[in-house]
């Protein structure tokens, strides 16, 4: 595809499959998205002229869609995205309490970044994990059954050792407590980026 | 009697229910080959309307009514919604991680009945592992056959497509989901046209829930009468209740409806944590109205029964809320959440959510004015006139009516807590 020839490989061919499963081409442009933010870092201007241009409308049409969702990150975001949920059933057991102590552990205030990009801190609606509240994200992989405590401790473990992958698994082990339902077995993928770890966007990958 | 369809798998084999040999193991897929070979697709959705079977995304509209006023032209499309973002629902996140075969075999016979070749699973955008899950299955079945081109030999084809959403509430609401397929901005759109005559690519489609699409199989195994025969007459067969909030044992609980309320949260939820005692819940997600243990514990849990009684079923979310709940902080937390979610569209709900928001806060914050009272039921009346049950629409959708609720609720269960947050005026000039 010439409109995206300076893409890596992977990420073209990642661009092919998407627009090959979509009766018109503009259906691909939230797919798209999430691809050209892995290319450029985040859904930075330049990405969206690439979708745009991919898609076959403008990048104003682009960036129209790409404000109206808030998981297109337009300005850059920390290795580790922390989406606290404050919704209803968190709220009620304590979810403010976690964002806060995520905020002092990280030492981010919710909707910014850190100098050293390592952390970004949101509060997030819902994310469909109340039986296990309070629950929290990290590059949308869930952990559920947090407490301030737990979720403190979190952030020092991702600090401190850095995982390359995001296993929701292993922060369930490590700092979690009750889930919403019996997850079964383990799962091996996980997320690399604040992008959702999911195959053909690009970004699930094996961890340890 | 059948007490639960959905989640047998998943409680029996915990280690492997989401694979395809353990579903094909258990008899996945069977029903599917024999309702290729067998039936009709007139015949299945007369089988799905003889079922009775309500839409579980919320509405609760008759799958097969809905089915049946799918136009005759072509292509048409069927999309699953799994876009599950109503505060206090995960349902669905549990069937797509822990048995999306049943999803795929259900979406597999509906297109066969609708004469669809093409379907979509429009999945949250933050539920990247339900998406893993329910794409890997996808592959799995293409690849022993159940999907793609000329399904078992019967001469039908089909493919579906994972989507993932950007993280919008709104897409839930079925016409915002198509824009957003289409990849437009994620507004609802007038009604009508509905999606069954000029849905994606204003072509005829067909958007059911997921935990809907999963029935299908078991109904079309065992005949929509029997599933119809499940239950009250019209509340039949299983639902997926998401308990959550101060409850002993919260979880997803697959049960018959017609149990009472006093039943679902003492002895299914386990009761209230720590000993303390009930003060209220919300019988059907953020949307619905509030219910009090003083009025409604021992009335069925029956979608017909919840309207009655002036809320509803909704998402079969039940959020649990003890004595020691700030009420106004619960409500506060609610309609942070739909002014966050808000498209924007209509000025009633755009303007009117952000305004109950910040009064909410003045009153959590010790600035409340006697006044604000009246108030908030004002500019509520001002999104919903009447502020009846249903609601009165001013919007394009429901969002926006639905942010009144729990405004409604506290000022009607719990309005003298409220007064007692208002500073009196000698304290406030002081």
């Amino acid at each position: 595809m010439t409109a995206i020839s300076h893409w890596s490989p992977e990420n073209q061919e990642r661009a092919q499959v998407i627009l090959d499963a979509y009766p018109e081409a503009r259906s691909a442009l939230m797919p798209l998205m999430y691809v050209a933010s892995l290319e450029h870092g985040h859904a930075s201007d330049a990405a969206m002229r690439d979708v745009a241009a991919i898609v076959g409308i403008t990048p104003a049409q682009v960036t129209s869609v790409v404000s109206f969702y808030t998981m297109y990150r337009r300005e850059p975001v920390g290795a580790y995205l922390l989406s606290v949920c404050t919704s209803i059933s968190c709220h009620l057991l304590g979810g403010d309490d976690v964002l806060a102590a995520v905020e002092e552990a990280s030492g981010v205030d919710h909707g910014s970044t850190d100098d050293d990009g390592v952390f970004s801190v949101e509060h997030v609606e819902c994310i469909g994990a109340c039986g296990g509240a309070p629950a929290a994200q990290v590059n949308y992989e869930t952990i559920e059954g947090l407490t301030p405590d737990k979720a403190s401790a979190l952030v020092a473990w991702l600090r401190d050792t850095r995982p390359a992958v995001v296993l929701a698994d292993e922060m369930q082990q490590l700092f979690g407590g009750r889930r919403s339902f019996e997850w079964g077995p383990t799962e091996a993928e996980g997320a690399v980026v604040p992008v959702p770890a999911f195959g053909p966007y690009g970004s699930a990958e094996e961890g340890r | 009697m059948t007490d639960r369809i959905l989640t047998v798998r998943m409680d029996a084999h915990p280690t492997d229910s989401h694979t395809l040999d353990r579903y094909v193991a258990t008899g996945g897929y069977d029903t599917l080959r024999t309702a290729l070979r067998d039936r009709t697709p007139a015949e299945l959705i007369e089988e799905v309307k003889a079922s009775n079977m309500r839409g579980r995304g919320g509405a609760g509209f008759p799958t097969g009514v809905k089915w049946g006023f799918l136009a005759p032209s072509e292509p048409r499309y069927l999309v699953i919604n799994a876009d599950e973002s109503e505060p206090g629902t995960f349902k669905d996140r549990q069937l797509l991680e822990r048995d999306p075969h049943q999803l795929v075999e259900g979406i597999v016979i509906a297109s066969y009945a609708l004469g669809v070749e093409q379907a979509f699973v429009y999945v949250r955008g933050e539920y990247a592992k339900p998406a893993r899950r329910i794409h890997r299955a996808i592959e799995e079945a293409y690849a022993a056959g159940y999907l793609g081109e000329d399904i078992l030999g019967s001469g039908f084809s089909l493919d579906v497509t994972v989507h993932l959403g950007g993280g919008a509430y709104i897409c839930g609401e079925e016409t915002a989901l198509l824009n957003s397929l289409e990849g437009r901005r994620g507004e609802p759109r007038l009604k009508p046209p509905f999606p069954a005559v000029e849905g994606l690519y204003a072509k005829p489609t067909i958007v059911n829930n997921v935990e809907s699409i999963s029935n299908i199989p078991w109904i079309v195994a065992n005949g929509g009468a029997t599933y119809g025969a499940i239950g009250p007459e019209r509340s039949s067969g299983t639902r997926l209740f998401s308990l959550s909030g101060h409850l002993e044992r919260p979880g997803n609980y697959e049960i018959v409806m017609g149990i009472t309320w006093e039943e679902l949260i003492f002895e299914v939820g386990g009761g209230i944590r720590d000993g303390r005692s009930l003060k209220t819940w919300i019988p059907g997600g953020a949307s619905a109205p509030w219910l009090v243990p003083s009025e409604h514990l021992s009335t069925p849990v029956t979608i017909d029964d919840v309207a009655q009684q002036g809320s509803m079923l909704g998402s079969g979310a039940v959020v649990v809320m003890d004595d020691t709940t700030n009420v106004v902080a619960a409500a506060h937390s609610i309609v942070k959440f739909f002014a966050h979610e808000s498209c924007g569209q209509c000025t009633p709900c755009r303007e009117g959510t952000s305004w109950l928001e910040d009064v909410l806060e003045r009153i959590l914050t010790g600035a409340g004015r006697p006044e604000d009272l009246d108030l908030l039921l004002d500019v509520s009346d001002n999104i919903s006139p009447g502020l009846t049950w249903p609601p009165a629409m001013t919007t394009i959708c429901p969002l926006g009516p639905s942010a009144t609720a729990p405004i409604t609720s506290i000022m009607k269960y719990f309005r003298d807590e409220v007064e007692a947050m208002i500073p009196t005026p000698e304290v406030a000039h002081a």
